[in-house]
């Protein structure tokens, strides 16, 4: 982010190509790691492949993967938003309050998901219309929603939520196939189609290459960026729903670190934390490793913290290695 | 003169420490009492410890999330040295604590300058692998006070000249950052590669290698800590100061250490720990719950942040501002 100026992107026509092939070849990275988790999760347990078990394996990921999308996009225009697991848990706290009045299905999931639209607008207001730096913007607002949670729940848990409401989290549309799994692979497609194929995602990709190029060609920054907020905003709420219903019970230390995991899962499926670059199936096929991961790793009674040591492993030696590969290539070359 | 000293951040924090202590005053005086003053400034001694650290990290224009799970870390490291070998000199183990932290420190560093690879990546990765390598030392054991030799909890504690040792301790490290900042080309090359990275490599200066120097400074400074930490609550366990990175980036931005680089200075982040110390301590005092402390710190940073846009957008500090004037 800081260190924008410091690698300028106006790269040459050939390692221009160059740089798109290795685009492609980080995809064809990422297919080889994912089928090499998948084979090895196959082998370590007698349980993996079992249509169920891999069912069970999406919640594992399909939540993060939801703001993931919409944190790619917000990451490919050079800005960042930490607040959105707060955001969860605030959303979450709004929905058990309104749980407690009488308030019913319908109604809760449009709390839940206008709680986050309306951080979101906050965290877009604090960048785009006083020209902030998201990074700390978001610090302060991931302190803030949080804490606002806190203080309304204290160390208490909200519980009682309606039968119907369970359906967001532990609902099925079609044999195994969660709710949840299908608003992912929904998901993606919408968000593909949006980064891809619409003058919206070329205007993100522009703001993330040059902020003021972009705007001297008419791209009007100001309104993208706090689009780009209002989704991650609108997706955290998703979230939370999903999220929410599948617990059925709201604790203010819900999603606790989440903002790490998913801009790790962004990172890791190759957008350019500095902005400009990156594709949402890249970010499709992060989700799945660390959803494979992490399922493996349970599968095999590892505890939750080692699995973040292999996470954190991943993530640095996956942006390394092109990096090394590069050099390597290119001291052969000499 | 007077609108000179409103534009000195640093002024404008006393300033503000000030009309904050003035309002508890206003309801409870006994906060303002200079016995409880020193408790709260002991209170915040870590906090100002890291800031320090922090603050030449994010002056290079890098961030590193990965000091309190790198203060964890070491703080587990030095309460099992402690446990297994009680006779062992506490210097010592502060000593193996700070080479631990330094240790970890230039392995982000190395990261970042060997590979380029983007800080905040880099100390995101090693967060969550430096607190799980907690876990795979003690199998997620924790270590109890009566496990630590009475030397070891003590020292942060000790009385000299009606202060304790922990306060000493960061008085100490505000004096050698400070003379590390103003007085060596290291501390110059930390503003020098904030402020503009391409015009500090035609004057000379590594920014790679300056970086690194940030991020060991930064771990030294963590694995201190560390020991300080574990000592003081007489407890180490996985998630010891879990979730305190944000509070030491909180301190800095407050402080007016500009996110972006290149501006910021030791005293903005000794005050803007005060700061948040000064918040933390009183929030219990005026009967507000503790639950509230973090919703009141993130409007507080987005205040502070709000505040300091202005002066961002300046371009970074001028070292020979009188050279150039003539």
């Amino acid at each position: 982010m800081a260190d924008a100026q410091l690698s300028p992107r106006n790269i040459p026509d050939r390692l221009e190509a160059g740089g798109a092939r290795l685009m492609k070849s980080w995809e064809a990275l990422l297919i080889v790691v994912a089928t090499l988790i998948f084979l090895g999760n196959s082998f370590a347990s007698p349980y993996f492949l079992d249509p169920w078990n891999l069912s069970d394996a999406t919640f594992n990921f399909t939540e993060k993967a939801m703001i993931a999308f919409a944190m790619a996009l917000v990451i490919i225009s050079g800005e960042i938003d930490l607040s959105v697991a707060s955001i969860i848990a605030l959303a979450s706290t709004a929905m058990g309050y309104a749980v407690q009045l009488g308030v019913d299905t319908p109604a809760l999931v449009a709390i839940g998901l206008s709680v986050g639209l309306a951080c979101g607008a906050i965290n877009g207001l604090l960048i785009t219309g006083l020209g902030l730096p998201s990074i700390v913007v978001t610090i302060g607002t991931m302190s803030l929603f949080r804490g606002l949670s806190f203080i309304i729940l204290g160390d208490q848990a909200f519980t009682g939520y309606p039968e119907s409401f369970a359906w967001f989290g532990q609902g099925y549309v079609w044999w195994v196939f969660s709710f949840e799994f299908t608003l992912f692979v929904l998901l993606a497609v919408a968000y593909g189609v949006l980064l891809h194929k619409t003058n919206f995602g070329r205007a993100v990709y522009a703001i993330g290459n040059n902020q003021t190029a972009a705007l001297f060609s008419g791209v009007r920054v100001a309104r993208v960026k706090f689009t780009l907020f209002l989704l991650t905003g609108l997706m955290a709420g998703l979230a939370s729903v999903c999220l929410t219903s599948r617990l059925g019970s709201t604790r203010p230390s819900i999603a606790l670190g989440w903002e790490l995991e998913v801009v790790t899962m962004v990172v890791l499926g190759g957008v350019n934390i500095l902005g400009g670059s990156g594709t949402i199936p890249g970010v499709v096929l992060a989700a799945l490793i660390m959803g494979m991961v992490t399922f493996g790793f349970g599968l095999l009674n590892v505890p939750g913290i080692v699995m973040s040591i292999f996470i954190g492993l991943l993530l640095i030696s996956v942006i390394a290695l092109p990096i090394l590969w590069r050099r390597a290539r290119r001291r052969l070359a000499h | 003169m007077i609108a000179k000293l409103l534009k000195n951040r640093e002024i404008l924090l006393v300033g503000a420490i000030a009309v904050l202590l003035a309002l508890i005053a206003l309801r409870f005086p006994a906060f303002v009492g200079p016995s409880n003053l020193a408790r709260v400034y002991n209170d915040t001694s870590i906090l100002i410890i890291l800031a320090l650290g922090q603050m030449a990290v994010i002056l290079t224009r890098c961030i590193d999330l990965s000091m309190a799970a790198n203060l964890a870390l070491c703080g587990m490291v030095a309460a099992m040295l402690n446990a297994a070998f009680p006779g062992l000199p506490i210097p010592l183990i502060i000593l193996a604590a700070m080479a631990l932290g330094g240790l970890l420190g230039m392995i982000n560093g190395t990261l970042v300058w060997k590979l380029d690879i983007p800080p905040i990546v880099v100390t995101l990765g090693t967060l969550t692998i430096y607190r799980g390598l907690i876990f795979l030392l003690t199998d997620g054991k924790w270590i109890n006070a009566h496990e630590m030799s009475d030397a070891f909890k003590a020292l942060p504690r000790l009385d000299l000249a009606g202060v304790p040792v922990l306060s000493w301790l960061s008085l100490l490290m505000i004096a050698v950052m400070f003379l590390v900042m103003s007085r060596t080309p290291l501390g110059r090359a930390f503003y020098a590669v904030g402020g503009n990275p391409h015009a500090a490599v035609y004057t000379g200066i590594d920014v790679g290698r300056t970086r690194f120097f940030a991020y060991c400074l930064s771990g030294a400074l963590a694995g201190l800590s560390g020991y300080l930490w574990v000592s003081r609550y007489a407890v180490a366990y996985v998630d010891i100061a879990a979730g305190f990175e944000l509070d030491i980036i909180a301190a800095c931005v407050i402080g007016g250490i500009s996110i972006a680089g290149g501006i910021g200075s030791v005293a903005g982040a000794v005050l803007g720990s005060l700061f948040l110390g000064v918040i933390k301590n009183a929030l219990p005092v005026i009967n507000i719950s503790p639950f509230a402390q973090m919703a009141i710190s993130g409007t507080v940073i987005i205040i502070a942040v709000a505040v300091n846009a202005r002066a961002e957008r300046r371009k970074g500090r001028v070292i020979l501002k009188k050279a150039e004037a003539v």
